[in-house]
């Protein structure tokens, strides 16, 4: 009995090791989306090669689709855009950029220098549809289903091993639902 | 010298950009304003997390004020502007989240712990008490009036 509480300290002390542990593996920057298993947010805005047009998500629907948020301000971006460049290189996807707080003309010359993976881009220069997409932090990446409802969100640049690992299994599972 | 001190503290005192206030914004009436100071002091800001909207200067901290004092100006609620940030980032905008299933622990880990302590204190301070003293035995009271009576011979 005396034993057993001698060693009681030594017990709270691992828990609290294993507890803070668990809490090192943690980013506290990947914050649990609201919108995961709800419809994607509306908008209408104007695309950034032809702004007299514009485009609304609800044209995306019987498709699988991504939303990847970016800004030629954003120096995470340009670490995440050549893995956007060989994801449609390789894959069918439908990848529909949404360039966040940025200048037209800047935008442009960033894609015509680092190559366009975007089937478009639409400008948000407000910024008023990130926040209808609750985006904190550029890049975001979303994924669409055929009926519109958001299956998950990636906050940050995404790598090789997030599209091998999370992105194409995923598209590929919805692609097969009805 | 002195007076040189005293303009700068002067200076720094008085120079609007030198307090938290970001920017400048008109209210219809001190109601809306003293709303929108404890919506903003309430709301996290998710750049900087640690931060409310208030003290803020991230680009997303300055959209959200905005758009609360733009809600407030179009007459919504405090619980609907508050809906409107939860749905929009979730639960952590709020710097008080709301008791749920997932939050009990953060809520409640205090007391528990709280309640914990003071039952193992409780027990410490019972157990240190019980020091039983008993009777001596027969054997025992002769043995000691042997060793006093020693101890006197020797004193002599």
């Amino acid at each position: 009995m005396s034993f057993n509480r001698a060693l009681l300290p030594l017990i709270a002390f691992i828990v609290l090791v294993i507890f803070l542990g668990i809490g090192l593996t943690k980013d506290p920057r990947k914050l649990p989306s609201p919108f995961i298993g709800k419809a994607a947010p509306v908008f209408n805005l104007p695309l950034l090669h032809q702004l007299e047009n514009t485009f609304t998500p609800k044209s995306m629907l019987g498709k699988v689709w991504i939303l990847n948020v970016w800004a030629s301000w954003c120096v995470s971006c340009r670490a995440e855009h050549h893995v956007l460049n060989s994801l449609v290189r390789n894959n069918q996807v439908n990848l529909i950029g949404l360039n966040y707080k940025d200048e037209v003309a800047d935008a442009r010359r960033w894609l015509a220098r680092y190559g366009d993976p975007y089937q478009l881009s639409v400008s948000d220069l407000e910024g008023l549809v990130g926040i209808e997409w609750g985006v904190y932090g550029v890049p975001e990446t979303f994924v669409m289903d055929k009926k519109g409802i958001v299956r998950l969100k990636h906050t940050g640049p995404v790598n090789n091993e997030d599209i091998t690992n999370k992105i194409i299994p995923l598209i590929k599972q919805l692609e097969a639902e009805s | 010298m002195k007076g040189l001190m005293i303009a700068l503290t002067l200076f720094f005192l008085l120079n609007p950009t030198s307090y938290a206030a970001f920017e400048v914004k008109k209210f219809e009436n001190p109601q809306h304003e003293q709303r929108y100071k404890q919506l903003v002091d309430e709301l996290r800001c998710l750049v900087c997390q640690n931060q409310n909207l208030a003290d803020s200067n991230s680009e997303l901290a300055q959209d959200l004020r905005k758009q609360v004092y733009k809600m407030i100006n179009a007459g919504q609620s405090d619980e609907e502007i508050m809906e409107f940030m939860v749905t929009r980032y979730g639960d952590f905008v709020l710097y008080r989240p709301p008791f749920k299933t997932t939050t009990f622990i953060l809520w409640l880990g205090p007391f528990i712990i709280f309640i914990i302590g003071f039952v193992v204190l409780i027990r410490f301070i019972r157990l240190r008490k019980k020091v039983v003293i008993t009777e001596l035995s027969n054997d025992e009271k002769e043995k000691l009036k042997q060793l006093l009576d020693e101890d006197k011979g020797k004193d002599k």
